[in-house]
């Protein structure tokens, strides 16, 4: 009776505290929502709203991949010149070789899988830095995507329906007064896929238990390279979507891109409460994070900041969000 | 000679452990004075309080016969307490006479450092302890040896007169040990008092003047090293009177044997080691600290693989190159360090129960059967009696026995019946460990093949069916169960040098 009543209470605490690392950013997202509306009647517009939806999608499913990466403890930088390197990719089987539409977009994905398991090999296998290895990775593919294309970028004029990938929309297709974009849909989706995996799957509950104590796993028995493999390889194929999202949004893989996306990622996933020295985290907050990113950057410029303090102010916002998240930490010891 | 340190009632508590219970101790200019012990006989704390590491509860400090307070390192360095610890704590990247002076560095104005003062001063120190040494080479690529001379350079530049030494020859070679010596008599020849910490019984014939036996926290004894024979310090460090009751050894000559380790070596830590245990036996492996009983464990399970020798599990040959092998052939390790190496401490009871055996309750999708985890989870809960508000509870918010049952339901799950004890009871408290204790016989009476490693004899001989003893990484002897402590202690301490003279 006794032990019964201590494990409500530990259940519940439990939930608590996970629940607390959410609120706290959900309700700066509110703040800022809120504050945004009362300074500007223009900001709470149904079309403003989705436009900050839209402008999350690739930021967000990019954020959402290094999340895992970010809770077994190592870091990804290779994320943006990834996604740039995967759309080539996809442009050349789309437009060079004019294959069908899925061809391209699981090419894309698969070049994505691939880059990353030779990230996930680095760091495994070769015992290279995280840091270090993915920042190799970053510059080779930034070199890569600009050698393929030769500088220039591809278009898609050629490849019917392309742009809907991200532009159009399902959603709006069954109710037309709330055309979400597709683009935002796939990040949903990624979002939910990859929130199950972490919450439901062996690869999931790996991928804690190495950011928790990595030689405590691997001395049960686990093979922790080819699991640390796996997990960059996923990240990297999704990598590879948010390659598709953003080049069906500029309808042309832009070789050039990709620089400094992983950081506004990484960037994201920290707002979101995710601890970079791994263990814990949550998709929920990372989505949360890569809306608190989108909504300060359109608030400023619907209320006419300069680009210049955009970016301080976001700057200042990392700052804060993960302070905040020590002092609760703090605290709750 | 003159008193140069005594100590008097000292006393000192720290949570669940009465570490020093009223000892005293004395030193003398110019003499060696040896501090022996058993592990966990409270030497090197007593040693923290000199050097002001730590605080004591009771008791006083008179140096020059005046009474002294040593509420910080720096206050024993400022009355000539100079400390050289086992793990030497010098910065690679420096140079010599950048580490001695570190934190003390002569300045010239505008902040710029003095290098020409700092390099000569170290030459000075090196020249009076009459050794060759480079100010300006980096220690990065020195051997120990070199870096220990360091080391008492920079005690010595505190003008130390009070020289503590803990296990200083641990990682030397004899050659090392002889100049180590040869510098040793001539501090002590100017009048140093040297504190010499050592398991090594040959070291304190070669170089104590008196020798202070503790045991379990308090003081057994001051003898004049040249008069007393070794045995006699060996009884005084052993001497308790067993309480507990000795192991049953039941009778097991029939049962099949489950692991069989042969001629396994690597590098300097193991050689030449063969043993083997049987089905439903308790193996116990004693040894002084760095005898090599948990690289042995380690290679045994994959963790360090050995480089020579065979393992048979089950009477089958299995090649362990990682812990993955070793899981998979049944033998299952609990760290002396479960912190770091046995558990996930953020994450729950249920997932550190499961960790070794995750995918085999998962689908072909890789989806964790929840509902199943828990019950099982709920079971080694009510089995192994862990105290825990729920299979969800966070292991780190359990207590170090409860920990450690965790860790054993983690091995249980995975099937592994040849199982690795590795320090079982360190840091648990006396109630819990007699749980443990029960626990472990329950698991030899079942069926498993144990490996108990422990550094406190009385474990070893309550849980043993035979005792394996270990020195610098050799086997030196497999005794009976019920052997006496003089026994073993004289196992543990037979040296290679000593066994060939």
């Amino acid at each position: 009776m006794m032990v019964e009543e201590g494990l409500k209470m530990s259940e519940k605490q439990v939930r608590r505290g996970a629940a607390q690392q959410k609120l706290l950013a959900f309700a700066s997202l509110i703040v800022l929502v809120v504050g945004f509306s009362l300074a500007s009647p223009r900001f709470f517009q149904i079309d403003n709203i989705m436009s900050i939806l839209q402008a999350t999608s690739v930021n967000g499913v990019l954020a959402v991949g290094v999340t895992m990466i970010i809770i077994t403890g190592g870091i990804d930088l290779s994320i943006g010149t990834l996604m740039t390197f995967c759309a080539v990719m996809t442009g050349v089987v789309l437009t060079w070789l004019g294959m069908p539409l899925v061809v391209g977009v699981v090419a894309g994905m698969a070049t994505g899988a691939l880059c990353g398991l030779i990230s996930g090999t680095l760091v495994a296998k070769a015992k290279i830095p995280p840091f270090i290895a993915t920042l190799g990775m970053m510059l080779v593919l930034k070199g890569m995507s600009l050698i393929v294309t030769g500088t220039k970028p591809i278009y898609f004029n050629d490849t019917e329906g392309y742009t809907e990938i991200s532009q159009g929309s399902l959603v709006g297709m069954v109710i037309p007064q709330f055309p979400l974009p597709n683009g935002v849909l796939i990040l949903f989706i990624v979002a939910a896929f990859i929130a199950w995996v972490l919450g439901r799957t062996v690869l999931g509950r790996y991928t804690f238990a190495l950011g928790s104590n990595e030689e405590a796993v691997r001395l049960s028995g686990v093979n922790t390279d080819r699991w640390k493999m796996a997990i960059y390889a996923l990240a990297g194929t999704i990598c590879g979507i948010a390659g598709i999202l953003i080049s069906s949004r500029l309808n042309s893989a832009q070789p050039a891109l990709g620089l400094g996306y992983e950081l506004e990622a990484i960037a994201a996933v920290v707002i979101g409460g995710t601890s970079l020295s791994g263990g814990r985290g949550t998709v929920t907050g990372t989505l949360i994070g890569a809306l608190i990113m989108s909504v300060l950057t359109n608030g400023l410029r619907v209320l006419s900041v300069a680009p210049e303090w955009q970016t301080v102010v976001t700057g200042v916002i990392i700052i804060v969000a993960v302070y905040a998240d020590q002092l609760r930490r703090r605290s709750a010891n | 000679m003159t008193e140069l340190v005594r100590m008097e009632g000292i006393d000192k508590r720290f949570p669940g452990v009465h570490a020093l219970k009223a000892v005293s101790f004395d030193l003398r200019a110019g003499e060696v004075h040896a501090l022996m012990g058993e592990n966990g006989a409270g030497k090197s704390t007593l040693m923290k309080i000199l050097s002001g590491v730590y605080q004591a509860d009771e008791g006083r400090v008179l140096i020059d016969g005046n009474e002294v307070t040593l509420p910080t390192p720096r206050a024993a360095q400022d009355l000539g307490i100079g400390i050289i610890h086992q793990e030497l704590a010098l910065m690679r990247d420096l140079t010599v006479a950048q580490n001695i002076w570190i934190g003390r560095e002569p300045r010239l104005s505008f902040g710029r450092l003095d290098e020409g003062k700092l390099n000569a001063d170290a030459a000075a120190i090196f020249q009076a302890m009459h050794i060759r040494m480079d100010p300006r080479a980096p220690v990065g690529g020195m051997t120990i040896a070199r870096q220990q001379m360091v080391e008492i350079a920079k005690a010595l530049s505190y003008r130390s007169r009070v020289l503590i030494m803990d296990e200083p020859t641990a990682a030397l070679n004899d050659a090392e040990i002889a100049e180590l010596f040869a510098i040793i008599q001539k501090l002590r020849a100017e009048g140093v008092g040297i504190i010499y910490i050592s398991h090594k019984m040959d070291e304190i014939k070669r170089i104590a003047d008196r020798v202070t036996v503790m045991r379990d926290g308090a003081y057994v004894g001051t003898v004049e090293a040249a008069e007393t024979p070794i045995s006699r310090i060996i009884s005084m460090m052993v001497g308790r009177e067993l309480t507990e009751e000795a192991a049953e050894i039941p009778d097991l000559s029939a049962a099949p044997l489950a692991l069989e380790v042969s001629h396994l070596s690597r590098g300097h830590e193991l050689k030449d080691i063969s043993f083997s245990l049987k089905k439903g036996e308790i193996l116990g492996f004693a040894g002084l600290m760095g005898a090599g009983r948990t690289e042995l464990a380690r290679a045994i399970f994959g963790a360090e693989p050995a480089t020579q020798g065979e393992v048979r599990v089950h009477g089958k040959p299995v090649r362990i190159g990682a812990p993955s092998d070793a899981v998979r052939a049944g033998i299952g390790y609990l760290s002396e360090d479960r912190k770091h190496f046995g558990l996930a401490l953020g994450m729950d009871v249920r997932a550190n129960i499961a960790m070794a055996s995750l995918p085999r309750y998962a689908d072909r999708l890789g989806r964790i059967n929840e509902a199943e985890l828990g019950r099982i989870a709920r079971r080694y809960i009510e089995s192994l009696t862990i105290r825990t508000p729920g299979d969800r509870q966070e292991v780190r918010l359990l207590s170090g026995g409860n920990q450690q049952k965790v860790v054993i339901a983690k091995w249980l799950l995975r099937d592994c019946d040849i199982l690795i004890f590795d320090e079982p009871t360190r840091g648990i408290d006396v109630g819990a460990k007699a749980e443990i204790y029960r626990l472990l016989k329950e698991l030899a009476a079942s069926g498993k093949a144990i490996i108990v490693i422990s550094s406190e004899l009385p474990e070893v001989l309550r849980l043993s069916h035979r005792i394996a003893v270990m020195c610098e990484g050799r086997l030196t002897g497999i005794l009976p169960g019920g052997a006496s402590q003089e026994q073993i202690m004289e196992l543990a301490t037979r040296r290679e040098g000593l066994a060939a003279e």
